[in-house]
């Protein structure tokens, strides 16, 4: 099992206002990810979960800096290829799902145009076997009747259907490493399961990394082997999936797990986590979590917690954690 | 997109019919039409005679009628000045009218869609800037200052540009210019501010992340997206410029149907007047409507919309 | 680009954000447009008292005399005459009188008109809606040049005409923005709160609806006077708008085109300065405003 993504110490900085206001959008950050696994990150609105997926593809926009650390993938270092280089990694060998299909896809142009754009660009393919192959391609992603649908415009599919071309087009010049940014959140909650079963086959059928980008725990569950929690740009935990959702180290990894509504006891309260995520721009001093966190003691609210390891591959950033049992 | 097509043609049909009514009833309610449409210094038996044409004496709507059955006809009266029918008039004047918004329309193509491609691309930097003042400079001048001043620089100080009338290449020039700079403005802004639109969009964002290179984007993606809104203005545009070049043709004295709309108001020539403004607002009621339904054949989307 | 740690220059490709169409100085007051408007304002009330002489009585014998820093210019016209001998600089001065009046009137009337109803019609809906939409659309589609010379053609000119016919014509640009406005104001929850607290339509419209789409009206009417002043020149230009011997800048510049072949340049060039100097302050002011007040403006 080789590493296929080693990310350590990433931080990407927001600057605005001629350099007066810094926002932490991701701040030390490191994970590592191998061939063939699927990683969830985690986290509300705000946290950095986007940032850091596009700063791995390295297309950040402008007033964005990366700040520090490194990313390694495949052995290679990220941040000294030219752009030239990285154009021809990205969508070749690390492809991403980005959340809205409909606005995904440009309008004016026919589904297999733009499937086949991407393997003309990376591969150089002539016209006609480009559009073969985005044929294929439809078919790989479970479409039916492709050779028909291969030349429809967006807007003449279902919401279900447009995602699965973005699939098509992410896994059309077989990229080792696929990151889905929500991609599920637009859809339907019927067509999502599917969709989730879709992405776990073509994974399996191509030993496809994958990261999972996502703010519900429940589908992290069912499709993540390791899983890492983002609060306010900061990675606060990172672990194997069953251990997180069994012991839980950080006290926010446990109330979410805790606010995820159960059936079958009318009795259980809904608990909800107290308070609102910061303003990136403007954190608490110390533990960006203790305003909200029901275990706080004084150090959390002066010093910010190092990572700590908990475990095997499990870490976590607290002050408390290490005071845990195993 | 045939229901699209009748959908739209129906509006086109009302809004004429508006157009016809604003232009007779605002006519008809200064009091005695007869003042205006009859030859200044006529004696009082012509006076009666076009009472009595008009049917003043008979309801409103009969009247409206009778205007619309002229209208359908192509008559709508003579020329005092000329002597001729006004509709005649006008369509011998358009062709000159129209070649010189289609020179002018082509001018401020050429400069405002580049212009407004390289300030989007080159957002906030010196280009922009510069992009910027030119827009705020061409949207402030009005037309026909800039041809009094381009006159007396090619004209007068320089003599290198005739000063009025038409004929050769060299009598379009200025007029066109001064005409096109206000649209290549206009144009200019809104290329810049399409394509800032569209820069920022998710397929953009996913060509790129598809690895395409940066050229293929904008090129492919970008242009064409960010194009339509301005191509669509640049059709509807055409047929104001045909229709505000009255200033410009005056200046320049170039014989369009904007010169007789001058002519009109400079000689009391009240149905010259009255034609070449119904006219006109017609033209661009059709125009309106073939660009929709040309939109429709470029945009898929639009097609479909119930 | 430098990075907050000493790291090679690292390229990050950048995704423009969508800009914003800005004035030329976006965030910061915009000194000289307001200057500009507030010395011309203050002109035209004063006229009386600036203009060194009478703008309207010229004496022939001082015709086309050129201005005061020019060989043939003399102190007494500072900017020189024109062809009948009226002093250029006083014709200028009242005319600011005559552009300020008019531009405010009428974008004052048109608003108040075309705010009114596209209110209504945007909140009332309905046959309301289609009525006065198919009326502003039929008369969006005719250029306003072209409808102010027919007005204009029909009623005659003066003064208070003018005013008249270009609120009538402006009024349309309103009323589709304001409508746009109430759509979107109309699903909001403070005005769905009161609609289930039992207030009237009227109450409604009047005490939650107009405070919000004041700020729009605002900043429209402040591009709109640029606009007006234009269309105000090129009607008195063209004959229809201003009568003579009143002095009124696009008059000026059709008399100064009298003299341009000769070369009589400050007859054509300073009347259309003064026009240019006004359009572009309201032009810049309105940008700020718009960006300051309302940055869904952006369709204007």
């Amino acid at each position: 099992m080789t590493t296929l993504l080693e990310v350590s110490g990433l931080s990407t900085h927001y600057v605005a206002a001629r350099g007066t206001r810094v926002t932490r959008a991701v701040e030390d950050v490191s994970f590592s990810l191998e061939a063939g696994r699927t990683l969830g990150i985690v986290g509300e609105s705000g946290s950095g979960k986007t940032t850091l997926a596009l700063t791995l593809m390295r297309l950040l926009p402008p007033g964005a800096r990366i700040a520090g650390g490194s990313v390694r993938f495949e052995g290679e270092d990220i941040f000294t290829k030219s752009n030239s280089e990285m154009r021809a990694i990205r969508g070749k060998r690390m492809a991403m799902i980005l959340q809205d299909p409909m606005a995904s896809l440009n309008p004016l142009f026919t589904v297999g145009d733009q499937i086949a754009e991407t393997l003309r660009a990376h591969e150089q393919m002539p016209r006609r076997g480009a559009w073969t192959r985005a044929r294929d391609l439809l078919a790989a992603v479970r479409i039916a009747v492709p050779e028909r649908r291969v030349g429809e415009y967006p807007h003449e599919m279902s919401g279900g259907m447009r995602q699965r071309v973005v699939g098509a087009i992410a896994i059309s010049c077989e990229p080792k490493l696929l990151i889905a940014d929500e991609p599920t959140t637009s859809l339907d909650l019927t067509i999502q399961a599917q969709y989730l079963q879709l992405l776990r086959e073509i994974q399996r059928e191509r030993d496809l990394a994958m990261i999972f980008i996502t703010h519900n725990l429940g589908i992290v569950a069912k499709m993540c082997d390791d899983v890492a929690v983002m609060y306010a740009g900061r990675l606060v935990e990172f672990g194997p999936v069953r251990r997180i959702f069994d012991a839980p180290a950080h006290p926010y990894t446990r109330a979410l797990i805790e606010s995820i509504p159960r059936l079958g006891d009318p009795t259980a309260r809904l608990t909800a986590i107290d308070g609102q995520p910061p303003d990136p721009a403007a954190l608490p001093p110390g533990c960006a979590f203790h305003p909200r966190c029901p275990l706080v003691v004084d150090r959390c609210r002066v010093e910010a917690p190092p990572e700590v390891r908990v475990a095997v591959a499990h870490h976590a950033r607290c002050w408390l954690a290490s005071e845990r049992p195993i | 997109m045939r229901r699209f097509i009748l959908r739209r043609m129906g509006y086109a049909a009302l809004s004429l019919l508006l157009l016809s009514l604003t232009i007779f009833l605002f006519v008809r309610l200064t009091g005695d039409p007869t003042v205006l449409l009859v030859e200044p210094g006529a004696a009082k038996g012509d006076m009666e005679a076009m009472r009595a044409r008009l049917g003043l004496d008979r309801s409103l709507i009969v009247q409206y009628g009778s205007f619309m059955a002229g209208l359908a006809r192509g008559d709508l009266g003579q020329s005092f000045y000329y002597r001729t029918p006004v509709v005649e008039l006008y369509l011998s004047r358009l062709p000159n009218s129209l070649l010189l918004a289609l020179v002018a329309m082509s001018f401020s193509l050429l400069i405002g869609i580049p212009s407004g491609i390289l300030a989007s691309v080159r957002v906030n930097t010196w280009w922009d800037n510069a992009g910027k003042l030119f827009a705020l400079l061409g949207l402030s001048l009005p037309s026909f200052w800039t041809g009094l001043l381009l006159i007396l620089f090619f004209s007068v100080y320089l003599g290198w540009l005739p000063s009025s009338g038409s004929g050769t290449p060299l009598h379009l020039l200025m007029p066109a210019f001064a005409l096109g700079w206000y649209f290549a403005a206009a144009h200019m802004r809104l290329t810049r501010s399409s394509m800032l639109e569209v820069l920022g969009s998710e397929y953009v964002k996913l060509a790129r992340l598809k690895g395409l290179p940066e050229a293929l984007v904008i090129a492919k993606h970008a242009f064409k997206n960010a194009l339509i809104p301005v191509l669509t203005l640049a059709g509807i545009n055409l047929v104001i410029m045909v229709n505000v070049a009255v200033v410009v043709e005056t200046v320049f004295a170039w014989p369009g149907v904007g010169r007789l709309l001058y002519e009109g108001i400079a000689f009391r020539d009240f149905p010259v007047v009255q034609a070449t403004v119904l006219l006109g607002g017609m033209m661009i009621v059709v125009v309106n409507l073939m660009i929709d339904v040309l939109y429709a054949v470029i945009d898929p989307r639009i097609r479909y919309e119930r | 680009m430098s990075d907050s740690r000493a790291l090679p220059a690292i390229q990050a490709e950048v995704l423009p954000l969508p800009g914003r169409w800005s004035g030329l100085r976006s965030g910061n007051l915009p000194v000289l447009p307001i200057a500009i408007l507030g010395i011309l304002i203050l002109t035209a009330i004063f006229a009386d008292v600036l203009a060194p002489s009478d703008p309207e009585v010229g004496t022939l014998t001082d015709r086309f005399k050129p201005p005061a820093w020019i060989e043939g210019g003399s102190r007494a016209h500072l900017l020189g005459t024109d062809h009948v001998g009226r002093d250029v600089l006083s014709r200028l001065i009242f005319g600011a009188r005559v552009s300020i009046v008019v531009g405010f009137l009428a974008v004052i009337v048109a608003g108040a008109i075309g705010t009114t109803l596209g209110i209504l019609s945007g909140y009332l809906g309905g046959w309301v809606d289609q009525v006065i939409m198919r009326l502003t659309d039929t008369w969006l589609a005719l250029p306003a040049l072209t409808f102010a010379i027919f007005l204009a053609a029909v009623v005659g000119p003066s003064v208070m005409n003018i005013v008249i016919i270009l609120s009538a014509v402006y009024w349309t640009r309103y009323a589709r923005v304001i409508r746009g406005e109430v759509l979107s104001l109309r699903e909001r929850d403070f005005v769905r709160l009161a609609v289930v607290a039992g207030c009237s339509k009227w109450t409604i419209m009047r005490r939650h609806i107009l405070p919000n789409v004041l700020n729009s009206g605002i900043v429209l009417g402040t591009l709109m006077l640029g606009v007006v002043i234009v269309t105000e020149a090129s009607l008195s230009f063209l004959g229809v708008g201003v009568p003579p011997p009143k002095p009124a800048w696009g008059l000026m510049l059709a008399d100064g085109k009298k003299g341009l072949m000769a070369g009589y340049w400050w007859l054509t060039v300073l009347p259309g300065l003064c026009i240019v100097l006004m359009v572009l302050s309201a032009n810049l002011l309105g940008d700020w405003l718009r960006v300051k007040l309302d940055p869904q403006l952006r369709q204007l």
